[in-house]
């Protein structure tokens, strides 16, 4: 039997009475690329802080490698690389400084090879011996990445990485990440951006007011849940939409040259397409586009909302 | 029945968290080391080489040579204290300390390594002022040994105490506060710059209640010969402040009061 990277079992937390995470439970795998995604305020940050150590759990269980995160913190604490969401930085020292002091704090005598191979894959080689106070926004970014590797951990968490960052540090990390993944280290992220966590995470978790409200693959929440956008634009103009595409959401549009519609996951393009032949449309032109898991995200957390009477916030 | 075997404790944290501390105050040694000790040259100038010709308040010695040890543990106090309160609250404040809570540093590896360097900042301000103090006058260090039991003791102490003010303090002013209405008063009431044998009965019982009182005659004792009370008590009240701190301090981090969520 394998050991799961992380096992979290029924895990809650509470802040003023109020549950900020709640009976949530879930594993990743070693070698896993694994979303925790949801709004502001779901609960991500809180469930990564109480794997770190940061924040206390109040119920329920975390093993990291088969071992209990409050029973041998010594021994997952040094398996764990957390990039937390805030900037956090000692202002007091330079960039290499910093990194050698965080390798000791996990017991790791500094390794210059990897120390260097860190340095020169972010791009912080020209700011050295900075002291931290002095570095960019972007560049504080790298250094937190190098921070939460240095003592290379098996489980890397990155709590929004690519929050405020420019586009050519979020392709740069992303690649870093993944070339990481590929010499064994289990990722954990969280991202607002879920064109991100579509393309990297192969499975994601989605998290709404402390609950987990849906843990699949990627690829299958998409296929179980991503509707598909259609738009039909005509010769000649419609003056009423006819009462067949209604199932379809369908919204005339452009003067009545063009007519919008949404196909759910039960309905297909072939069915649609009939319809339309049958109606006796004339199509100057079809265009579909899936539904993203932006899209799937906020039906979702929509549909979550809606049944328990909340608002997303 | 066999028992679990104990979890490797590796010591580097320690070791790196020590370094960390000692490498942050010598950074910014003109406010950590220089200035303290600028002070205490200006009381020794003042006490020393102008008033203190004026005055005599212990058989046997100058004025100078009387308050040179309570200005040396002046300076060891409040470099003990300044160093761990600021440092850890500064990491509470920009919340930095969540880079030590991830890590496997043990509560007693982080108490351990945070009052060492605050030790090592308020001893080598005690030995500069010393060294400085003779130019003006001599000490005898009768008792060498227990001047420096006593000194390291009195940087223990206020070590402990710079601990619980960091987590108690929820902002500057309130870290200021123990510095200002605490410390100050207890040191300028606790005999460095007179004997409390001079004061009127009332005053004298009142500085029997002050810890520091304890700490500065002990001190002085062990480098003159003589004080105010026997050294013995002097040491042990202190020794068991000493206790009652490291205690409350090690509840505290043991227990990540304010430090975890």
């Amino acid at each position: 039997m394998t050991m799961s990277a992380l096992s979290i079992e029924n895990l809650s937390k509470c802040y003023d009475g109020k549950p900020a995470v709640n009976d949530i439970s879930f594993t990743i795998e070693p070698g896993e690329i694994f979303g925790l995604l949801g709004p502001n305020g779901a609960g991500k940050s809180t469930t990564i802080n109480m794997i770190g150590g940061v924040t206390r759990i109040d119920t329920g269980r975390i093993t990291v490698f088969g071992h209990d995160n409050r029973r041998d913190y010594r021994t997952t604490r040094r398996m764990v690389g957390v990039m937390h969401q805030e900037i956090v930085i000692d202002n007091f020292f330079t960039i290499d400084q910093a990194l050698k002091f965080h390798a000791g704090y996990y017991g790791f005598p500094d390794d210059p090879t990897w120390r260097a191979m860190l340095i020169e894959r972010l791009g912080l080689g020209d700011h050295l011996h900075k002291v931290m106070i002095k570095l960019s926004g972007g560049m504080k970014r790298r250094f937190m990445i190098a921070k939460a590797l240095i003592h290379k951990p098996q489980l890397l968490i990155l709590d929004e990485p690519t929050a405020g960052v420019d586009v050519e540090l979020r392709l740069t990390l992303w690649d870093f990440v993944r070339e990481i993944n590929r010499q064994g280290t289990t990722i954990l992220l969280t991202t607002h951006y879920l064109e991100e966590a579509e393309q990297m995470c192969g499975r994601v978790a989605i998290m709404n007011h402390g609950d987990i409200i849906a843990l699949e693959e990627t690829a299958a929440l998409l296929q179980r849940l991503g509707t598909q956008r259609v738009i039909a634009r005509l010769t000649t103009p419609l003056a009423q939409l006819p009462e067949a595409l209604l199932p379809y959401q369908a919204v005339l549009s452009m003067e009545g040259t063009q007519i919008d519609l949404v196909l759910s996951p039960e309905q297909t393009s072939g069915e649609l397409l009939r319809t339309l032949c049958q109606l006796g449309l004339e199509l100057a032109d079809l265009e579909t586009r899936r539904a993203n898991l932006e899209e799937v995200f906020l039906q979702i957390t929509q549909q979550a909302d809606t049944a328990t009477g909340r608002r997303a916030s | 029945m066999t028992s679990k075997p104990r979890p490797f404790v590796s010591w580097l944290p320690f070791y790196t968290l020590l370094q960390k501390e000692i490498r942050r105050f010598l950074r910014v040694a003109s406010q950590t080391l220089i200035t303290p000790v600028i002070t205490a040259s200006l009381y020794l100038f003042i006490f020393g080489a102008t008033l203190g010709e004026r005055i005599n308040v212990v058989e046997g010695f100058t004025y100078a040579q009387f308050v040179i040890p309570g200005l040396i543990l002046m300076g060891i106090i409040n470099n003990s204290f300044s160093n761990v309160a600021s440092s850890l609250f500064m990491s509470r404040y920009l919340g930095n300390i969540v880079d030590l809570m991830v890590t496997p540093i043990t509560p007693s590896q982080f108490i351990l390594a945070y009052t060492l360097a605050a030790m090592i900042r308020g001893l080598a301000v005690g030995l500069i002022v010393w060294l400085i103090s003779t130019l003006f006058a001599p000490l005898p260090w009768a008792h060498p040994f227990a001047a420096l039991l006593m000194a390291a003791l009195a940087s223990f102490l206020f070590a402990q105490f710079g601990i619980i003010a960091a987590i108690y303090a929820n902002n500057f002013d309130a870290l200021a506060m123990y510095t200002n209405f605490i410390i100050l008063p207890l040191i300028y009431l606790g005999g460095v710059f007179y004997p409390i044998s001079i004061l009127p009965p009332v005053w004298a019982g009142l500085s029997h209640l002050n810890p520091l009182f304890y700490l500065i005659d002990g001190f002085r004792h062990a480098l003159l010969g003589t004080g105010d009370l026997p050294f013995l008590l002097s040491f042990f009240v202190g020794s068991g402040l000493a206790t009652i701190l490291f205690l409350w301090a090690a509840l505290l981090i043991g227990k990540s009061y304010r430090l975890r969520n």
